[in-house]
């Protein structure tokens, strides 16, 4: 331990801590900006200086560590100019036009200068240009970034795919995609984790809203929606709401407010995907020396973007089951517009999504099945589809809990847990499991792969079969584990990917709160969502067994085929169908 | 009014000669990989606050052509733009009245040249086409890419062992570095911006006198991979000592009697004493699975072909040990020796005898400087260097310049050999040698050319040439190792075009140069037949690096090390540099600006912790 004064308070603190934390544990706030811990420790926006008696110049708390004897003074005149100056100067480059940002209200630039209450700056307004490739689903606003860096560090250091880099140097130094070449050139993702790990709207999504109000004032259309089973997790943090009240059930009332026809769930399309997906599996089990192992799950497009660019020899070893996203999409325009006896042509099939690749996936000419154009026609995170409920002037705290429509409604708890990392793989295998035995396991046999460790493996024992499964997520996570499988290390049957920390309940289309991962405290409402559902099985959800009895016939059918599983050779990474501004 | 009187400089005025200099070591500290453009418009900002305003050129054009630029930076210009910054400096050259103006539109004309492509790159892409890939301008600047920063904090904190063990993951040379390193790495520190460059290599030094015996780290188990190492130089021995680390089976095919190339063969004892070297040489040796086969020559006996067969893998790290003829008239007489065969001779301990003897060295490099120091210690009664160009230009070391002069060697600049006279028994003379003059500026460099003086005639029994060396390629050639300017050609990885599994490095490939650049090849060598034999083993070191604690920078004076007087130093071949004082090493390790740790360092490429 070391001892030292923080604004004249005498304190221990251990060894080898900075001062930031040892004011953190000693409750003094330091303001931070571009600081996240263990992640960005790089002292570039100089709010965090403190002074410390006997040292001329000011100190960045966020990466110096205490030392016996400081006297540290956190809100001393020298460090109180030095800050609002600093604050000053990241306004005059700062696009400050808040009315018209959808960050406003969580933004860490404006809150630290309200919280300074800053009432002006004296300095030239010095906005810098940019440009951007128009229809790209990642936007960035170089107007609006005050280079703290975390997009790089966020993209290299986790996600070890090196988008962005720094690009010139001097005054004109600012953020933009690494290796001189245009963002839908590069091998980005998608999978968002610049944009949630960004303190201000420098990073967003493309901004599909308008579409939807377009379709849903279209008399002529049908629109149908579906919630992703990450979404129910999350999409009320934007209003101050908890978990318990914020229920998917809710978020349907929303969606009909807002005027959606037909409000549907994901997790009902996520069982279907089990049903091929494991079917698949199996099928590949039976035919061992023809098939190469292990065989990846396929659901998240973050994921399969990454193979392509970066081990494409391995797509092959993708499940061709499509995402339940895009199984629904065809769904929704083959058997369930034969349901209502209509032109598939009417619907306009939404989606609300955590996710920025899934903006992407809708659009890849390839995966439609149901001959009516796009299978889903317009993707929203779950950030955009809060900002429609405020627009809509939704009061939440009022709203009713209401029922999914029938049948594309019902879901499993084995499809609910989709959204959180380990769960597609628990979710096949209490599937699988039925399938090759004909009889239901403990539906928490399989709870080993869950949890947020980056790289889960397990093996069970399915029928005198064992199978060696594991499960990552986070793409840095994914890298080891490919590397690993290439060079002999490991050996698995069946792998699940997902490309954000966490699943889809960490992802890039998630609310943000600044330096916090939330990933967690949503993979567990999901859990809880599983434990409490009377179905825990896909392949026991009534409305699949039915959409298979009248429609598919059976999984890995001929129409199966068609509609619900796609070529993920049969388009080139990158995917250059965006234009340019 | 006084009819005259004296100019005294005001405040203001003395204050901006104290801003240049800031300035000028500003300038020295310049970190690499900024951006060109943006450097040329900062360059004509400052010139343009040169122009007394005067003419119209200086006093507007060089405003027009800041503007012109900042449109280039600021994404506002086009391809024709480029064009009116070339037409309109190309103006402000041909017509401004002083050099303030024409030099500043020279300066612009000159990036246009020398980086078109830049100013393309912004207009197009809006962006520049330089990066900063190393931000820490020690390590940059390296050769090894030795974590400088890392070891100076170490010294700082009194872990000298802990200093070598990290200079060895990139340098296992670190006592022979510490003595005769170049030391690039101190060219462009930032602490230049405060006073002058951190003693990078005095420091060193420091730490390898002072670590004790530092046992080198365990090998990898045996691969069983079998690498030839053709010279046992830096190069060589460097690569040797990773590939043994990686647990590679390892021969050195030594030529002359003794390990250590250039160092032992070309460096004096007075700057490398041969304990230090010898010392060196076993610590790296004891990595083990090295074994030196010495007095062999590669090329008839056994033939390169042979030894291809006998290796999985094969470095070529032969060095520059050819003499070059000066090819002068009389030339062959007896007394005309080369400052190649004169050192290997005292490197293997046959010393000649100067004794009253009148010695002449032709040459201005640090060969040159060392065949002239060496020559006084052996009892010369004269040394005389001749060089060419003026004594400002020589390429030597100015230490070594200083140190020859102080050793009583006159420096006879301006002066170009053409003939040796000889006796009637064939021996040396008198060197005939034509006065020059020193003149425009050719290649970068003034040139020199024949004065309208009399020839001078310098009397002497002793001619040593020290012109530079050349790199005995034939029995390579033969076998197809491709041979480019008399050296080998070898690609930026040591790997030889087309000739799998042959590799080579150091002073053979890129003429005679520096140890540390040696070093450096062997060490990028390793790493690449490492890949080649289908490894890729890891060195590092997991040396724990001290947190940077001082964050006033107040200006200090760098600590110079000292030599032993002249007086005294010229009667033996012992060392003549004296280290740091415990007092001084702390002082200048504790200058270190850590830049590791403060400005980009702390985020980027700040630290290599393995390769």
């Amino acid at each position: 331990m070391v001892n030292l004064t923080i604004d004249g308070k005498k304190v221990a603190a251990k060894e080898g801590i900075t001062i930031l934390e040892a004011a953190a544990a000693n409750g003094v706030r330091i303001p931070t900006l571009c600081y996240q811990e263990g992640l960005n420790e790089i002292g570039a926006c100089r709010l965090c200086c403190v002074e410390v008696k006997g040292t001329e110049r000011l100190i960045p708390a966020c990466n110096n560590t205490v030392r016996e004897g400081m006297e540290i003074l956190t809100n001393s005149p020298k460090a109180r100019d030095a800050r609002r100056t600093n604050v000053q100067l990241l306004l005059s480059q700062h696009d400050c036009r808040c009315a018209v940002c959808t960050r406003s209200g969580n933004c860490g630039l404006q809150r630290i200068a309200n919280d300074l209450g800053l009432a002006e700056t004296p300095f030239h307004i010095d906005i810098p240009s940019g440009t951007w490739t128009k229809d790209f689903p990642l936007v960035r606003d170089n107007a609006k970034c005050v280079k703290c860096m975390r997009c790089i560090q966020v993209c290299d250091k986790i996600q070890g795919l090196n988008i962005w880099d720094v690009a010139n140097t001097g005054s004109h130094t600012r953020v933009d995609v690494a290796g001189n070449i245009r963002i839908e050139q590069s091998a980005c993702s998608l999978c968002g984790q610049c944009i949630t790990h960004c303190p201000v709207n420098a990073l967003h999504e493309r901004d599909d809203t308008a579409k939807v109000f377009e379709a849903l004032a279209d008399p002529e259309k049908i629109t149908v929606v579906q919630i992703a089973p990450s979404i129910r997790a999350a999409w009320g943090e934007a209003f101050g709401l908890k978990p318990g009240f914020a229920t998917v059930r809710r978020l349907v009332a929303a969606l009909r407010r807002i005027g959606f026809r037909y409000v549907f769930d994901t997790d009902f399309s996520a069982d279907l995907t089990i049903m091929e997906e494991a079917s698949e599996f199996l099928e590949k089990l039976r035919n061992r020396e023809r098939g190469k192992f292990p065989m990846f799950t396929s659901c998240c497009p973050g994921w399969v973007r990454f193979l392509k660019s970066q081990y494409p020899d391995m797509v092959c070893q993708l499940s061709t089951a499509k995402s339940p996203q895009a199984m629904f999409g065809a769904i929704a325009k083959s058997y369930y517009a034969d349901l209502l006896g209509v032109d598939p042509n009417r619907i306009c099939c939404v989606s609300i999504m955590p996710c920025l690749a899934k903006k992407h996936e809708c659009d890849i000419p390839n995966i439609n099945g149901a001959e009516a154009g796009k299978d889903v026609d317009v993707v929203l995170t779950t950030r955009e589809i809060d900002r429609m409920i405020r627009a809509e002037h939704i009061i939440v705290e009022d709203l009713p809990e209401e029922d999914f429509d029938e049948p594309l409604g019902v879901g499993s708890g084995a499809g609910a847990i989709f959204g959180a990392t380990g769960g597609v793989m628990e979710a096949a295998l209490r599937t699988a499991y039925y399938f090759v035995t004909g009889e239901n396991p403990d539906p928490d046999a399989f709870r080993d792969v869950r949890g947020l460790r980056g790289w889960k493996e397990a093996s069970y024992d399915i029928a005198g079969t064992t199978l060696h499964v594991a499960v990552v997520s986070g793409l840095g996570n994914t890298r080891r584990l490919i590397e690993a499988l290439r060079a002999g290390e490991v050996r698995y049957d069946f792998v699940e990917v997902m490309a954000c920390p966490g699943g889809c309940v960490g992802g890039g289309g998630q609310p943000i709160h600044d330096r916090q991962e939330l990933a967690g405290e949503r993979g567990r409402v999901l859990y809880g969502l599983d434990r409490v559902n009377h179905l825990r099985f896909s392949h026991e959800n009534p409305a699949v067994v039915s959409c298979y009895r009248n429609y598919l016939q059976r999984p890995l059918s001929h129409r199966a085929h068609q509609l619900l599983h796609t070529d993920h050779e049969a388009w080139r990474m990158p995917l250059d169908v965006y234009g340019r501004t | 009014m006084s009819r005259l009187s004296i100019i005294t400089q005001n405040r203001a005025q003395a204050t901006v000669e104290e801003l240049y200099k800031d300035l000028e070591r500003r300038i020295v500290a310049s970190p690499p990989g900024l951006c060109p453009v943006d450097m040329a418009a900062s360059f004509l900002k400052l010139c343009h606050a040169q122009t007394c305003g005067k003419c119209v050129p200086c006093r507007i054009g060089l405003g027009q052509l800041e503007k012109l630029i900042d449109d280039v930076l600021d994404g506002r210009a086009t391809m024709e733009t480029i064009g009116l910054i070339e037409k309109t400096a190309r103006s402000v050259y041909l017509t401004a009245d002083c050099a303030i103006g024409y030099e500043a539109a020279g300066m612009v004309l000159k990036a246009l040249r020398g980086y078109r492509d830049d100013f393309v790159e912004h207009v197009e892409r809006g962006r520049c086409t330089s990066e900063i890939s190393q931000p820490v301008p020690c390590v940059a600047l390296c050769p090894a890419g030795v974590d400088i920063p890392g070891y100076v904090a170490l010294v700082a904190e009194g872990r000298y062992a802990d200093a070598v063990r990290l200079i060895r993951k990139d340098n296992p040379m670190p006592v022979v570095c510490g003595l005769i390193c170049e030391h690039p790495c101190e060219a462009r520190c930032r602490r230049n911006m405060i006073d002058s460059s951190i003693n990078i290599r005095g420091l060193k030094r420091y730490a390898a006198e002072h670590a004790g015996e530092v046992p080198v780290p365990k090998a990898a188990p045996a691969t069983g991979k079998r690498v030839g190492i053709i010279g046992g130089g830096p190069s060589g021995l460097s690569a040797a000592y990773y590939l043994a680390l990686m647990g590679h089976d390892v021969t050195i095919y030594e030529q002359r009697r003794q390990l250590g190339g250039m160092l032992r063969y070309g460096i004096p004892s007075y700057r490398l004493p041969r304990e230090a070297l010898d010392g060196e040489i076993a610590s790296m040796l004891s990595a083990g699975g090295i074994h030196v086969k010495q007095n062999v020559s590669v090329g008839e006996d056994p033939s390169f072909s042979e030894l291809r067969s006998r290796y999985d893998a094969l470095y070529i790290a032969i060095g520059a040990h050819n003499d070059k003829k000066i090819g002068i008239e009389g030339e062959d007489a007896e007394g005309v020796i080369s400052a190649v065969e004169m050192l290997r001779g005292i490197g293997d301990g046959e010393t000649p005898d100067f004794t009253g003897k009148n010695v002449v060295v032709i040459g201005g490099g640090n060969v040159a400087m060392d065949v002239a120091r060496s020559s006084v210690r052996l009892h010369a009664e004269k040394v005389t260097i001749a060089y060419r160009r003026r004594r400002v230009d020589m390429v030597a070391q100015v230490e070594e310049v200083n140190g020859a002069a102080e050793e009583g060697c006159e420096i006879l600049d301006l002066a170009a050999p053409f003939a040796v006279e000889k006796d009637e028994g064939g021996r040396v003379k008198a060197l005939r040698l034509k006065r020059q003059i020193i003149g425009p500026v050719s290649r970068g460099r003034p040139a020199p050319r024949n004065a309208a003086q009399e020839d001078l005639v310098v009397p002497c029994d002793v001619i040593v040439v020290a012109i530079g060396q050349g790199i005995e390629t034939r029995s390579f050639e033969k076998y197809g190792i491709p041979v480019k300017r008399g050296a080998i050609e070898a690609l930026n990885w040591s790997g030889i075009k087309d000739v799998p599994g042959v590799f080579a490095g150091g002073d053979c490939v890129f003429g005679p140069a520096t140890a540390i650049r040696a070093i450096a090849a062997g060490k990028v060598a390793a790493a690449n037949i490492d890949n080649y034999l289908g490894y890729h083993h890891v060195i590092g070191t997991d040396v724990a690096i001290p947190e940077p604690g001082t964050y006033d920078r107040a200006a200090c004076g760098r600590v110079n090390l000292r030599n032993r007087s002249a007086a005294d130093r010229v009667r033996d071949f012992s060392q003549i540099e004296q280290g740091m004082t415990d007092e001084e090493a702390r002082q200048e390790s504790r200058r270190c600006l850590r830049c590791d740790h403060f400005g980009y360092g702390v985020f980027k490429g700040g630290r290599t912790r393995k390769w």
